[in-house]
């Protein structure tokens, strides 16, 4: 680990604060930089980035944390599934607390159901071998990041000859919600500090269509307090320049191409499909399911099941703080009706979602 | 046929509890001869008006771990909460709760790590109890201890002693033993040697009350919830501003890198060495030099300050120069790590 001292030096943060500065000092009014990536939320959260950006850049976070922009009734089904004697639920942990309707998978595990938290979907695949008496259903929630290895999971599965593991999908990809937040009459966004893990995957490119079509800048950026402070600064700098290209800060881990052998791996499994975004709605063509040549490990295809009528929570702004147009400390529930220990929305169970975040680290 | 698993009928108090007892558990932890064993533990000699008394329980998954076992975990835990107190140490109780199933060979383990860490502490094991429970109504083994301890000194080191200008001093490096037990438990291949921090701090703080005294205002050791969680304990309780300085926290290189590839933030990991101490300013530098020079204090280092008479917040100031806030730990980040 060098990054203590390569990305993070005071010295160099300093000297970028002060030429971000300098760059916006004459810039009228404020410019509103977007994120859409989960992990730059809690960087900006956990380095105090707001604290040092002149009052000329406003931060704002877009729907990059894949569990909050899972629709309830995804959720519901999941619980419904938990549910049953003959299946044990594996998934990543933070899908364990998200409320559902009525229920969650914490409170149906501590009623008996069979919830294993897994770190890597391999992992499910391994408990599919181990209870072969078992159904694994694995909580497929991701973007490009994780797709592949999901995709993996299921090549791995098909290869070892289980009939025993099945994935629920709500797989979603990322280019796609920013052309309809950048169409958003209500939220003007002036720029995208677009994901480092996911452009790892599917290159910096696949920003171009984005930046042609919307005439909007993208600086593809890293996690580390100096790479984000650098993305802001070339980011800001189109933005007063009248540019729109896309730029990569984060070029030592992000190629123009993206990773090939993981796009073959995703684009071998799954297929585009439309796919419902929390507080967004439907968006065409923006998520991924499963292709039929996979569907033995479909669990909505294999496995039906009746599901609850799904119902949002009352007065929960989930929707609204996923798309940028307002903050955390706007919801009537934050920090009162919804904490991290008694979750409304989806936003303040993920450690990578907003309203985690700033009650976490909110001064 | 010799057993060599943990049978219901240990837990009976029949036959089998007495040859557990006898051939087992107290030769390996008290060697109190078979014509003192009672009842009661009878505690003679204490020349104190003032005691500290304490309990903790430890089901800790897995059971033995990288830098210690839940035996020493459950002697080190409950001496460094009386520690904390200001008190030393005296006597301990032991109470075991076994799954039927469990190999004796690892219930050994266990009961001599127990007596290692007790010796090394200068507490004694007085008194105990052992229950087996059907295989599947427990998990291998719990522990729970009890602790008493006496004051050699009318101080009284309590969470509400902060002042402002006061430093915040921890002992070493943060997060070793949460991420150790998690890596162990999970299987992560983290390529990396973290070890749990697991140690009896009282001696340590026995010195730093002998040299500082009065200076020292806050001891607390951060286990559950992390160094984060029990700064904003301490700031509440003390009504004061705490401000930490986030390039002097020692975060070990693994450790820090698990956290990140495991989206944790070690400030909130557990600990089971290491305390923090909440020292006036003009000893702060003394303190820090007593520390390093013992093994338990070795990597020591003064992290933040007390800021200012408040409602209780904790702030950080980033390595980059920006400021966050400190909240308590919400949920559980890890499950069973002590």
């Amino acid at each position: 680990m060098k990054y203590a001292t390569e990305y993070r030096d005071p010295a160099v943060a300093r000297a970028l604060v002060a030429a971000i500065k300098k760059d916006v000092a004459d810039y009228p009014g404020a410019m509103t930089l977007m994120e859409v990536c989960g992990t730059h939320t809690m960087s900006i959260y956990q380095h105090g980035i707001r604290s040092l950006l002149p009052p000329q850049i406003r931060l704002i976070s877009g729907p990059g944390c894949p569990v909050c922009v899972t629709p309830i009734d995804y959720v519901d089904k999941a619980v419904a599934y938990a549910r049953q004697a003959d299946v044990i639920i594996a998934t990543f942990g933070d899908m364990v607390r998200v409320p559902g309707s009525t229920s969650s998978l914490q409170r149906e595990q501590a009623g008996g159901a069979q919830v294993k938290i897994v770190y890597s979907p391999l992992d499910a695949v391994a408990l599919a071998e181990k209870h072969p008496e078992k159904k694994i259903i694995f909580l497929g929630v991701g973007f490009e990041t994780t797709t592949p290895t999901v995709a993996g999971s299921i090549v791995a599965a098909k290869q070892k000859g289980l009939s025993n593991y099945f994935v629920l999908g709500a797989h979603k990809t990322i280019p796609t919600p920013m052309a309809v937040l950048t169409s958003d009459p209500e939220l003007k966004v002036d720029g995208y500090l677009c994901p480092a893990h996911v452009s790892a995957v599917i290159g910096s490119d696949a920003y171009r269509p984005l930046v042609a079509q919307h005439n909007v800048p993208c600086v593809v950026t890293g996690f580390e307090p100096l790479d984000m402070l650098r993305g802001i600064q070339l980011l800001a700098r189109q933005v007063i320049a009248g540019e729109a290209r896309v730029e990569t800060e984060y070029s030592r881990i992000v190629k123009p191409a993206g990773n090939k052998k993981a796009q073959a791996l995703l684009a071998e499994v799954f297929e585009p499909c439309d796919t419902p975004w929390r507080g967004i709605g439907v968006i065409p063509a923006s998520g991924l399911r499963i292709r039929q040549a996979y569907a033995a490990f479909d669990a909505e295809r294999q496995l039906p099941v009746e599901v609850e009528e799904s119902k949002e929570h009352q007065g929960c702004l989930c929707g609204e703080i996923l798309k940028g147009k307002v903050r955390p400390t706007d919801c009537p529930l934050f920090r009162t009706g919804c904490t991290p220990e008694n979750p409304v929305g989806a936003c303040m169970v993920s450690s990578e979602g907003t309203c985690a975040a700033e009650y976490k680290y909110g001064c | 046929m010799k057993n060599d698993v943990i049978l219901l009928g240990h837990g009976s108090g029949g036959k089998l509890s007495h040859q557990l007892l006898d051939e087992l558990i107290i030769p390996t932890l008290s060697q109190v001869a078979q014509r003192d064993q009672n009842d009661a533990a009878v505690l003679e000699g204490i020349d104190s008006s003032r005691l500290a008394f304490t309990t903790d329980s430890y089901v800790v998954d897995p059971i033995i771990f990288p830098g210690g076992n839940i035996g020493d975990l459950a002697i080190n835990g409950t001496v460094n909460d009386l520690a904390m107190s200001g008190a030393r140490p005296l006597a301990i109780s032991v109470g075991l709760i076994l799954e039927e199933g469990l190999p004796l060979t690892e219930l050994r383990v266990v009961l001599e790590a127990m007596k290692l860490a007790a010796d090394k502490a200068g507490i004694r094991i007085v008194t105990g109890d052992t229950k087996v429970v059907p295989r599947g109504k427990g998990d291998k083994i719990f522990i729970n201890t009890s602790g008493i301890g006496v004051f050699d000194h009318q101080l009284k080191i309590s969470g509400s002693g902060a002042k402002p200008g006061d430093r915040v001093i921890i002992n070493g490096s943060i997060g070793d033993h949460g991420m150790a037990v998690l890596a162990s438990r999970e299987g992560l291949d983290l390529q990396s040697d973290i070890a749990s921090d697991s140690m009896a701090l009282n001696q340590l703080v026995a010195k730093l009350l002998q040299e500082f005294g009065a200076a020292v205002h806050v001891l607390r050791d951060p286990t559950r919830g992390g160094v984060a969680t029990t700064l904003k304990e301490i700031a509440l309780q003390s009504q004061v501003d705490i401000c930490l300085q986030e390039d002097e926290l020692p975060i070990g290189d693994a450790v820090a890198g698990a956290c990140a590839i495991l989206g944790l933030d070690p400030l909130f990991v557990a600990n089971e060495g290491k305390l923090l101490a909440i020292v006036a300013a003009d000893q702060a530098d003394g303190a820090l030099q007593l520390m390093r020079s013992h093994p338990e204090g070795a990597g020591a280092a003064i992290i933040g300050e007390v800021v200012a008479e408040s409602n209780g917040r904790v702030i950080m100031q980033t390595a980059i120069g920006g400021t966050r806030a400190i909240e308590m730990l919400a949920g559980e980040q890890l499950p069973r790590i002590c």
